[in-house]
Formats: structure tokens, sequence, C-alpha cells
């Protein structure tokens, strides 16, 4: 079993991810409601309760390593069951964020997705699915699960091959532009 | 508002392409019920999941920039099909006026603000609110009798309760008032708002056999003809994905996954094409037989009494 080394509280994070999500974690008393009711406890190697205690003892590198970010489903399950009134998806959401920002989210698969999916949004205004999945597999390197269905999703002319894409598609462009750029944290 | 005046309609992407008979049979369904939709001009993505797991102010901007068009075109009233879409479409609405997130987004938008008083809402909410079950059932030319439906919302229809606004965010009510108005039996379905895998099929398909399959599982033992859903991602998790969730599970279900609009139009004996019920991939025929046949034996009572 993993130890915990509680000289290694990083109280700045702790109010790091009370700022950036609006919750006190200091509220959780650990029911283990989230985890019960968590669809996608299976597929994490820390069931979300466990984020949550972590993230109260500050175990900044432990959290964001965890693979349990990447796989969360957003389903907000644990948000609607805590008897606390906790915004557990919303934890879980920026720890998220401070993973990608800091290039630690785990999960390689996922983060591929996310950025193949915004890649055409960025591209074309619009989503695809195509071009989603052509540029998740260019990313990856695997030939997805997903190949078995293509042939369903032909025949009901389901996967168009030419994305559907906007006249202002350069009004959505500068959006991320500007996002990258950090336009938005510039005083 | 008076029923005249439209909404801004936001069809969302997959509207375009793995969802097109949503976007088809809303629109039927609405056009029928005397609901005025009208496209906002040149809409974007919203960002769907994707963006809000990497950044607010990005997930805020991207949502944000379909209610400045709407502004722009007079439409205040604002309305999609797709639950994910009506999620990041109030979440932007909110966090607009947030003294931290909405001066940022709005930097990335480039300056552009919002008009005063949107509403978003779902269809759902929209033909709930506007049309009484007494006119729903009056349109039912040919009411969905003896269909037993299991109504599937998933994860993101009623929740965070105060910001989705359904009801009780572990059990609505809305579709199944929407349906038994049009004659069909309704189940009570405990993982009516379970999550279905969500976006994970690409990245991690075992959650979409794992989770998706409870869901056709529970529905084929409470005797369901058919799963009536209201999310695109849903409806492609337990629809499309149905071969792949037989296959992991060794199971062999052919359960029909249908929008609730194109149950309405069923109901409302609206054309099938409009309906796009070929766009299915489980082929929903036995429930489309099961009407034919309820029908017939309705009109054979009526033969009788008449003869009697
Ligand atoms: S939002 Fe994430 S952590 Fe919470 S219940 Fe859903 S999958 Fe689990
Ligand atoms: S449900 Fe709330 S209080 Fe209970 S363990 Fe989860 S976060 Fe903590």
């Amino acid at each position: 079993m993993k130890t915990i080394d509680l000289a290694s509280s990083n109280r700045s994070f702790i109010q790091q991810v009370e700022e950036e999500s609006g919750q006190d974690v200091s509220r959780c008393y650990q029911c283990g409601n989230c985890t019960a009711g968590c669809p996608m406890n299976f597929a994490y190697d820390l069931p979300v309760n466990r984020i949550m205690r972590l993230i109260q003892l500050g175990q900044k590198d432990t959290v964001l390593a965890s693979k349990s970010l990447a796989y969360c489903a957003t389903c907000e399950t644990c948000t609607a069951r805590c008897p606390n009134d906790i915004d557990v998806a919303t934890v879980m959401d920026v720890c998220r964020h401070m993973a990608r920002r800091e290039g630690k989210l785990a999960v390689w698969p996922v983060r591929a997705f996310v950025g193949s999916f915004l890649k055409t949004v960025e591209t074309f205004g619009r989503s695809y699915e195509a071009g989603t999945m052509g540029m998740f597999m260019a990313a990856t390197g695997r030939l997805i699960s997903d190949v078995d269905l293509a042939p369903a999703m032909l025949s009901r002319r389901k996967l168009p091959f030419m994305p559907h894409s906007i006249k202002a598609r350069d009004e959505v462009s500068a959006i991320f532009k500007r996002f990258r750029e950090g336009v938005h944290e510039q005083k | 508002m008076s029923r005249n005046e439209p909404f801004g309609y936001y069809p969302g992407c997959s509207g375009q392409g793995t969802s097109a008979e949503y976007d088809s049979s809303t629109r039927a369904v609405c056009a029928e019920l005397g609901i005025v939709l009208q496209d906002l001009d040149d809409w974007s993505c919203c960002g769907s999941t994707p963006a809000h797991t990497v950044d607010h102010c990005l997930s805020t901007a991207l949502s944000a920039r379909n209610l400045v068009q709407a502004g722009k075109q007079g439409l205040l009233d604002v309305t999609t099909p797709c639950p994910s879409c009506l999620k990041n479409l109030r979440v932007a609405l909110r966090n607009m006026s947030d003294e931290h997130i909405g001066p940022r987004a709005a930097k990335l938008l480039g300056g552009e603000t919002l008009k005063e008083g949107h509403t978003i809402k779902s269809v759902m909410e929209v033909i709930h609110d506007q049309v009484s079950a007494e006119e729903i059932a009056a349109k039912s030319m040919r009411p969905l009798t003896g269909l037993k439906v299991a109504p599937y919302y998933g994860c993101l229809m009623s929740r965070p309760q105060e910001l989705m606004q359904l009801g009780d965010p572990e059990n609505p009510m809305v579709m199944e008032e929407l349906l038994t108005a049009a004659g069909a039996e309704v189940l009570p379905f405990p993982l009516k708002v379970e999550c279905c895998g969500a976006s994970m099929g690409i990245p991690l398909n075992e959650a979409v056999t794992r989770l998706s399959g409870k869901i056709v599982d529970l529905a084929a033992s409470l005797g369901a003809d058919v799963i009536a859903v209201a999310c695109p991602l849903c409806q492609m998790n337990l629809d499309l994905r149905q071969g792949q969730i037989n296959r992991a599970n060794k199971t062999h279900f052919k359960m029909p996954v249908m929008y609730y609009t194109q149950l309405l139009g069923l109901a409302f004996a609206l054309p099938h094409n409009e309906l796009g019920l070929d766009k299915l991939v489980v082929d929903p025929q036995p429930v489309l037989n099961k009407l034919a046949d309820q029908r017939r034996g309705a009109a054979k009572v009526e033969q009788t009494e008449g003869a009697a």
C-alpha cells in the first residue's frame, strides 16, 4: 500500500483547488457516497472519495498523476449524491485542468481524444466525428476499436467525411488562439 | 411568451451527423405542435465535454459565441435538443455574468458581450411548457397504446439540479408525461439517470459496454419494447454500440433505442422519413409492428361493437 507523507502536504494546492472550484473540500467527511454512485470507479486507480481525501491532505502529486482524472465521465452523480453539497464533479474538473496545465494528465488515449476533438472545432468551427476519429488514430497510432461501427454508420449516412464548416471559422479559431496566448489571464 | 414567437434553435454538431434523426424528428414534432424554431445563424460547436475538461474560460467562450449570434438575431429564448449543448450553453450564460470567469471569457471572445435576458431550454422542456397533455393526446392520431417504453434520460439532463431544473434530479418525469400523453405505457425505469459511459466509447470502450450494457439489460428484463432517449451520445452508445455491448457481455439484445421525438412523431402520424427511422441501427420494425397490431385489434373491437 502506498503511504502518504504528510510532511509533503501542499497548502497552496488545497487553496488552489478550493478557489478554482468554489468548493470547501474540508467539508468532506469520507462517507463514500460519491464512490458508491461513480460509474467509472471500475477503471479508477483512486476512487473519487479517496481523491477528495488526498486533496484535503494536500497530496498534489498523487492527485494530479491519478488516472481517475482522465477516466471521469463528468456525469455529476457524485455531486448529486454528496450529503455535504460538495460539487465533487467540479473538484475533479479543476484537478484535471491542473494536471493538464502541468502536463501530467495520465492516460494518453483520453488526452488524444480530447485534443483531436478540439482540433476539429478549431479548424472548422464545428466538430465532426470522422475527423476526430481520424486524428485520434493518427495521434495514438492505434486503430480504434470502433472500425466495426463504420459500416453501420456509413450505410445510414451518419459519418459525413466532410466537415460542416461554418462561415465565421476565423471567429472560432481566434478564441483558441487567444486562449493559447493566455489573453484571458492578462490583467 | 406566445406560441408564434420563434425560439432560437441550436441544433448541435451531432445533429448534422450521428444524430440527424433527432434533429429532423425534433423539427417535425415542433412544427406539428406550432412551436416555431429559427436556426441560429452560423452557429459553432459549444465545446462539448472536451472543452470543459480543458478549461472553463475556453468552454464558456466557445458556447457564448452562439448566444452572441442569437442576440444579434434578436432571439433571447434559445432551445436545443442536445443535453450536452444545453448544459454548456447554460453554464456559459451563468459564467458570463460571473465576476471571475465572465470578464476572462469575454477576452477570449474578443470583447463581445451578451444581451440581457437570455433563457436556454431543452426542446423537451419547451414542448412540456408550451403544449398541454390534452393537446398532445388530441394530436395523437395514432396513439402509442400498448407500447412499453423504458424512459432513459442519461446523466446530463437532470444534473446538477440548480442548473438543469428538470425536477427531481434522481427521478425526472417530463419525458414520461409527454409519452404517456401520447398513449404509451411508460415503465418505471430505475436506471433512468445513470451514466451510459458518455464519450468514453472511443478511449475506453469497456466503460460503454459495461454501463450501457446494464441499461439495455434492465430495459429488456422489464419487458420494454423500446428505450426512449433524449441525448445523442446515449442514443449512440445504446444503439450503434449495442453490437459491441452484446459481444463484450455475451448477450443477444435487439432493443430498439429511439428518440422521444421519434415516438411522439409516430403518435402524430408524421412521415417516417421526417422521423429518420431508417437511421436507427437496431431495427425499430418490432415497435412499428406492435403499434400496427394494436391498431388492428382496436379496429376489430370497434367493428364487432358496431355490428352488435
Ligand atoms: S463525475 Fe466523475 S467522479 Fe463523479 S460520479 Fe461521474 S464519473 Fe465518477
Ligand atoms: S459524497 Fe461528499 S462527503 Fe461523502 S465522500 Fe464523497 S465528497 Fe466526501
